[in-house]
């Protein structure tokens, strides 16, 4: 995957081009929107699995508790004979949904503070500054834990936790964004036209900032969702019975111990393949959006 | 001296703005402080027990006047009483700490050591199968939830092997003052692993696009002119410019660590810090939450500052000597 062999293959792509599905594959391009358009299916299909599955993911079964993975049940089930498949797949349309809100509000937060850091002048950049050193100097999950504890336990913390604490980086990378497009010739340009800032705002500095914005709200989404689970696992997100996947694991803990090893092995692939495959759109859409990233 | 006084300076800005933050945000919490304390008593007392708790507390005053009292208190060094282990704050964190500490410090080597030595490996071999499957066994570990790899090796080593204890930091039954060391390395191993996997994925990707650099760079390519080749071009070109970056990375991610020591000491039960943050959080023990916040928001510092003077020392182009030549 170095440097080199993407431009040759990129070369022969467009010099030699081949029919049929091989010769479409070996186009980077086109792998890369397959590649999107995969890992956008694998979500979609998870979470409409999980809505078929729903009604059934707190139905419990005492003739068949502690099963290991079988056909009927792949990854087995608990010590309430519940389905630890369904559960999951409902854990993961729940921590998909939280993770796509909170990544949303924090997103949000970014653009506005970064926009404001890179265009306002020095005072509101310093003032900027100064909030993500105040957020980096705790640790990401101290922080989550105080907020989720100010912010009440249940899926509320649990978002407002997640948001208000993963808008540094992009803040960062947004800032740089806008302070190189207000300090371009064509800005200058606009100024001395009468455009006013609102309108200088709209046409060229949110447009610029698009970009960056969308691959790193996608970004943001692995974080969100990892947090999210970490917290619902040490007891700070939604009441135990919800089936989120950190409450799953969390409750698997216990029977552990037991031999009881399908109720966290599971679950967590499940998890870490759901983060995954949102890596897999978001780095495709960054090689897309800013192909010089590719050969970084 | 003029750098010391300035970093004191931010610290003391830092701790300020983490003393408002917290204290606003624990004072908006619809956690009741009373019920916390009482807990599971909360039925069996009545008004006037509670007034008389609230009054101790000083939970009558208004909120300005109590973070005045409380901030006043903390400069004096007096951060209050736990609730929950009914012990002096500062006494509560200190003990724990040196709990933690042994776990962090294993941990933070290992991921250190493994990390950048596995970095290397991949820049020196890229595009090879070893890099590769250094760089998919990192793109993963960054994809995994911590608390389930801990999991994970709970079920291996503990449950299925049976090698390694279940929980806590010493053997149950025996009064931890009491364990041998080599018991409690025993029970160290486990948390340490996971621990040391938080930290080892960013390290890996860090150092080898940092040597990925240095081995495409004019005097590496000048070396290899003259003829160097192998073990010596790593050792005395590639190893000391990419040990640079990866200190200081290394540095930096104490705050992951601690964090990650909150979840690692959940799975594994161990008795320090990160389990006492995670209990602070979950009963309600507001001093407690509150002195750990302040006691990280330090630890964070504290790295990040001794990540500065270690790159000063080893990398001579930032090290004190070269700020008095250009003075």
């Amino acid at each position: 995957m170095s440097a080199t062999s993407g431009a040759t293959s990129d070369l022969r792509g467009v010099l030699v081009p081949r029919a049929g599905i091989l010769g479409r594959l070996t186009d980077r391009r086109a792998r890369t929107l397959a590649q999107i358009g995969l890992g956008v299916v694998a979500l979609a299909v998870v979470v409409v699995a999980a809505t078929l599955v729903a009604p059934s993911a707190d139905a419990t079964n005492l003739l068949a508790r502690r099963q290991p993975p079988s056909l009927a049940h792949p990854f087995g089930t608990d010590w309430l004979g519940r389905d630890v498949l369904a559960r999951t797949l409902v854990g993961l349309r729940l921590s998909l949904g939280i993770a796509t809100l909170a990544a949303s509000i924090s997103a949000v937060v970014a653009l506005a503070l970064g926009a404001a850091a890179g265009a306002l002048g020095r005072r509101v950049d310093a003032a900027v500054s100064w909030l993500i050193d105040l957020n980096l100097s705790l640790p990401h999950l101290v922080l989550m834990i105080l907020i989720a504890f100010a912010a009440g336990r249940g899926a509320r913390g649990l978002i407002i936790a997640v948001a208000l604490t993963h808008w540094p980086t992009l803040t960062r990378v947004l800032r740089g964004e806008a302070r190189r497009v207000s300090a371009s010739d064509y800005v200058a340009v606009s100024e001395r036209l009468g455009k006013s800032g609102w309108w200088v705002a709209r046409r060229h500095l949110v447009r610029h900032l698009v970009p960056q914005f969308s691959v790193g709200l996608v970004l943001l989404f692995p974080h969100a969702i990892l947090h999210e689970a970490g917290l619902s696992f040490l007891g700070f997100g939604l009441s135990p019975d919800a089936p989120a996947i950190g409450n799953i694991l969390s409750e698997a803990m216990r029977y552990l111990p037991a031999g009881d090893w399908w109720l966290a092995l599971l679950p967590g692939v499940a998890l870490l393949s759901v983060v995954l495959a949102v890596d897999m759109v978001g780095g495709n859409l960054r090689a897309l959006l800013d192909p010089r990233s590719v050969h970084e | 001296m003029d750098l010391l006084a300035r970093r004191a300076a931010r610290l003391v800005l830092l701790l300020a703005g983490v003393a408002v933050l917290a204290f606003a945000l624990v004072e908006v919490s619809p956690v009741d402080p009373v019920n916390a304390y009482v807990g599971a008593e909360v039925a069996r007392i009545g008004p006037e027990q509670r007034e008389l708790i609230a009054e101790r507390f000083g939970l009558n005053d208004p909120p300005l006047v109590r973070f005045g009292l409380w901030a006043g208190r903390i400069v004096r060094g007096d951060l209050g009483t736990s609730m929950i282990y009914n012990a002096p704050v500062a006494d509560v964190i200190a003990a724990r700490f040196r709990a933690s500490l042994l776990l962090l410090g294993t941990a933070w080597v290992l991921s250190g050591v493994l990390g950048f030595t596995l970095g290397l490996l991949a820049a020196v071999t890229r595009g090879s199968l070893v890099d590769r499957s250094i760089r998919w066994f990192a793109f993963t570990l960054t994809a995994a939830p911590t608390f389930w790899i801990g999991l994970l090796l709970l079920t291996t080593f503990s449950v299925l092997l049976g090698w390694t204890p279940v929980c806590c930091a010493t053997p149950i039954g025996i009064d931890p003052a009491d364990a041998t060391l080599w018991q409690r390395l025993h029970h160290l191993l486990l948390p340490a692993a996971m621990l040391s996997v938080v930290g080892v994925a960013p390290i890996v990707l860090h150092t080898r696009e940092q040597a990925v650099g240095i081995l495409r760079s004019d005097f590496v390519t000048f070396a290899r002119a003259q003829g160097e080749r192998g073990g010596g071009l790593v050792r005395y070109r590639l190893l000391r410019n990419a040990v640079v970056p990866a200190l200081l990375l290394q540095f930096a991610s104490l705050s992951e660590l601690f964090g990650g020591s909150i979840l690692a000491e959940q799975v594994f039960s161990y008795p320090g810090l990160g389990q006492a943050t995670a209990a602070a959080g979950l009963r309600g023990d507001v001093p407690l939450l509150l002195g750990i916040v302040l006691f990280s928001a330090i630890f964070v510092f504290a790295g990040n500052t001794l990540g500065d003077v270690v790159h000063g020392l080893v990398d001579p182009r930032v090290g004190p000597l070269r700020a008095r030549r250009a003075t």
